[in-house]
């Protein structure tokens, strides 16, 4: 085992991990932890934009921006966490330029935009040019402007060391978060790092559905940890389903195709966004999108041999608008569909794509305990973390721009905390036990599953019962498919036994993580009956106030996989807009 | 080269169904694990897979059904991450951007497909390398926005024109195609390699960027720029598409003729 020690420790390399380094590292002595290496996080797979209402282009004012979000989130937003993003969207945008990102320019040569869906003008009224670009690379940019500026400040970086779990220190004012423990895939190592405070940007957990814009590696290793911990998970139910992902393969699409003015069609060319929503059509926020499509094929409009796609009708944008600003989605329908988006549209489906919910945190990126305390030292930004910023539905670009902000916000709050405090807590008795248990168990002899085996099967049940739409009875077979996966988790193989770069063993300690948060979100998915946003009950088809405007609050009961989860409730803040119907 | 191992498939149980339109192929894989290997070895597998499969999900295949220890790197699996680098038949590709169907036999003939680690950085497990030499050469380059006196309030103007001079240049997502494509990389570890000056590039021809003077000392090192032999390797390898090797050649312009 080995020992370090650091002011602030940062989970997780991508977007949040990396922009909150930034501010870290250059007030405390920092470490950032990743299992992959900085560049290859999944915030480089974003491509439509970042919205921020600089109004380059045309009128636009950030409080329109905060109402979009809250109205897009379906209510849920805690709405003083939106108006923050919204108002420091416009900073986080220009710092961002300032660091060297290369945005698409307007022929003045300041910052483009386009439209995105659910962002309007005028609470509203029409579609807004909002989102600033960069082509359909601009996570990509996002990525390598923040990884350039980690260089150029010097950010120490830990290079593929899976943190597996997190020291929490017992004080009589309650728990206190003081170090991380990892296992260095180069040698099978475990190390401490004591810390004054961490930071989770561990990203989503897309791995527990087949169909998914997610990387193989996004699997929700930090909610995992947190949730292990006996500290609460926040709205898990909620759960993103991005409307064009290349049909059958779940690769993403940007929705910028539609805000360049692409159209959705069904086997009979009918726009049949005209619909379902009149006033912005295509360029609806992703649920209503996704839920249409799902419903043009459920009711027999699907396209293709088995009517199970809709098509994404790009070819009146012409070759040099694709080619210009939507390169890469054309080139990805080209090499893994053989479809040329120039001359004839792209088969498209709903793909599994964004959690809302995750580590609940305050504004400041510190995390929760319950619903009125934190946990001093923990903090969480970016898809990990649940603001709540997106509620029940994240409008698009939201995401690039919640990293930023929040992303930053923890960095400085993490820092500051470090510097606040002479001395380090004293870490818990023996920090590295709980790792070293779990890594020998899962080298162990006992039994014969095949991790593949049970990831294939639990994500066949999370896609055909918890997807789009689900009811009382796909929710209850997806609860006892997963209980039944965890058992049969407890009898793994992993068949490589070595300690030099062992990539299956992370696997399986990857798999845990999906079945533990699989089940959460089916629990949730279970209590919540009603409709909003992501959540969408066919038994249940409308919002209910009443009951449900509240965030749902998830804690593990007890020990092992298999242990209870107690669900509780949390009230929904809100400062100046009321509930509405969500109409568009 | 050692001799072929062929290694019988079915070691991790048997196998999942096998899908409608389904081939055999052989995938062919260098394996090195130093931690109990005294030297690198050949494993064939014969496996089935669609045309419509990438070259990752044979290696998936094999992972998750025959050979848990195989061991290689991947993340996004649709050419984002940079991850899955690799020597495939001979050339620099990522394994998630080569479909099946491209790389089959015509006709009856059996398909082999040999798979390599990239070459010129240490093999540390079987595909996976040591990306450090990589990434150290990339640091190197003062990868990031140089600029001297106060920032504006508001973002930068930079013209379209401008915008467009070093866009291909910001595509490359550090997946070492190119860099370990490069003839002269393989013999002198030393040398900057294209990922590195193309980096640089994106930022020497960046309008809003001051620090090219300092780049183009740094590429004018023995190690830089004057190593390229244009072979035009790392071109054909970039899965970005990227003109590197004009890129180089636009750095070397610049170094003469002292002109961005």
């Amino acid at each position: 085992m080995q020992f370090h020690k650091y002011d602030v420790v940062i989970i997780g390399a991508g977007g949040a991990g990396m922009r909150a380094a930034i501010e870290s590292g250059q007030r405390a002595r920092t470490a950032v932890l990743t299992k992959l290496y900085p560049t290859r996080s999944h915030t480089g797979a974003a491509q439509g934009g970042m919205c921020a209402a600089l109004a380059n282009v045309e009128e636009d004012n950030w409080e329109w921006h905060t109402f979009d979000t809250i109205k897009g989130g379906d209510y849920l937003v805690d709405q003083d966490a939106a108006e923050i993003m919204a108002k420091e969207a416009i900073d986080a945008v220009l710092d961002l330029e300032k660091m060297g990102l290369p945005f698409n320019r307007t022929p003045e040569g300041k910052i483009d935009q386009r439209r995105f869906g659910g962002h309007t003008r005028n609470h509203g009224e029409a579609a807004v040019r909002r989102a600033c670009y960069a082509a359909d690379r601009t996570g990509h940019m996002i990525l390598q402007t923040l990884y350039q500026n980690c260089v150029k400040h010097g950010i120490e970086f830990f290079n593929e060391f899976y943190v597996l779990d997190i020291c929490l220190t017992e004080t009589e004012n309650g728990p206190v978060c003081t170090g991380a423990v990892a296992y260095e895939l180069a040698t099978g190592e475990i190390h401490v790092f004591q810390a004054k405070s961490v930071v989770f940007a561990t990203g989503g957990f897309g791995k527990v559905f087949k169909t998914t814009s997610n990387a193989h590696t996004l699997t929700g290793d930090g909610m995992g940890i947190v949730f292990r911990k006996g500290l609460p998970l926040e709205d898990m139910e909620f759960y993103q389903f991005h409307p064009t992902g290349l049909a059958g393969l779940g690769i993403l699409l940007t929705e910028g195709a539609r805000g360049e003015g692409a159209i959705l069609r069904n086997a009979s060319g009918e726009r049949f966004m005209e619909r379902y929503a009149p006033t912005i059509k295509d360029l609806a926020p992703r649920d209503i999108v996704a839920r249409s499509m799902a419903l043009e094929v459920l009711e027999g409009r699907g396209a293709g041999p088995n009517k199970d796609y809709v098509l994404l009708d790009c070819t009146h944008l012409g070759a040099e608008v694709l080619e210009s600003k939507l390169p890469d989605i054309t080139e990805f329908a080209r090499t893994y569909l053989a479809v040329d988006p120039v001359h004839e549209p792209v088969p498209v489906y709903p793909t599994a794509h964004y959690a809302m919910g995750g580590i609940p945190t305050n504004v400041h990126g510190e995390v929760l305990r319950d619903n009125d305390n934190v946990v001093p030292g923990l903090y969480a930004a970016g898809e990990c973390a649940c603001v709540s910023v997106h509620g029940a539905n994240r409008l698009g670009t939201n995401s690039l721009l919640d990293i930023n902000v929040f992303g930053r916000r923890a960095g400085i709050a993490a820092a500051e905390y470090a510097l606040s405090r002479d001395e380090h807590v004293e870490l818990p008795e023996n920090p590295a036990a709980a790792v070293e248990a779990q890594v020998a168990l899962a080298l162990s002899e006992h039994g014969q599953e095949r991790v593949a085996d049970i990831r294939t099967e639990l994500q066949a049940t999370m896609d055909a019962n918890a997807s789009v739409y689900r009811t009382e009875d796909t929710l209850k077979q997806a609860l006892h498919d997963v209980q039944a996966l965890k058992e049969r988790y407890a009898h793994i193989s992993v068949q490589d036994k070595g300690k030099r770069f062992n990539t299956d063993l992370l696997e399986a300690v990857e798999l845990g993580f999906l079945l533990e948060l699989a089940e959460v979100l089916v629990v949730g998915a279970l209590a919540r009956k009603e409709s909003r946003g992501g959540h969408a009950r066919e038994d249940y088809p409308n919002r209910d106030d009443t009951n449900f405007m509240r965030h749902s609050m998830f804690y593990k009961q007890g020990e092992g996989l298999a242990a209870d989860i107690r669900l509780d409730y949390k009230p929904v803040t809100f400062t100046r807009y009321k509930p509405m119907e969500r109409k568009y | 080269m050692t001799a072929t191992a062929e290694t019988t498939a079915g070691s991790r149980g048997s196998q999942p169904p096998v899908p409608d339109g389904a081939v055999t192929v052989t995938v062919k894989i260098r394996r090195f694990n130093p931690e109990f290997d005294d030297e690198p070895r050949w494993d064939s597998f014969d496996i089935p897979a669609l045309p419509s499969d990438r070259v990752l999900n044979l290696l998936h295949y094999i992972k998750w059904y025959v050979d848990g220890t195989l061991t290689f790197r991947r993340s996004c699996a649709h050419g984002i991450c940079g991850s899955d680098a690799m020597r495939i038949n001979g050339v620099n590709r990522l394994a998630c951007k080569v479909l099946l169907k491209d790389l089959l036999q015509k006709g009856d003939k059996q398909t082999t497909i040999t798979i390599e680690p990239i070459k010129g950085l240490p093999v540390n497990k079987d595909l996976l390398v040591d990306m450090e030499p990589f990434f150290e050469a990339f640091r190197a380059v003062k990868p990031y926005l140089v600029t001297y006196g106060n920032e504006p309030t508001r973002e930068r103007i930079q013209s379209v024109a401008d915008r467009e001079r070093f866009d291909d240049t910001t595509k490359c997502i550090l997946c070492a195609c190119c860099t370990t494509s490069c003839p002269v990389y393989w013999t002198e570890g030393s040398y900057f390699g294209p990922a590195a000056i193309v980096n640089a590039h994106r930022f020497i021809f960046d309008s809003r960027d001051e620090g090219a003077e300092e780049r183009l000392d740094i590429l004018n090192d023995i190690d830089g720029v004057w190593r390229c032999r244009t072979t035009f390797n790392c071109t054909d390898a970039c899965p970005r598409g990227i003109q590197v090797t004009k890129a180089i050649q636009e750095v070397k312009r610049a170094l003469l003729f002292k002109r961005v």
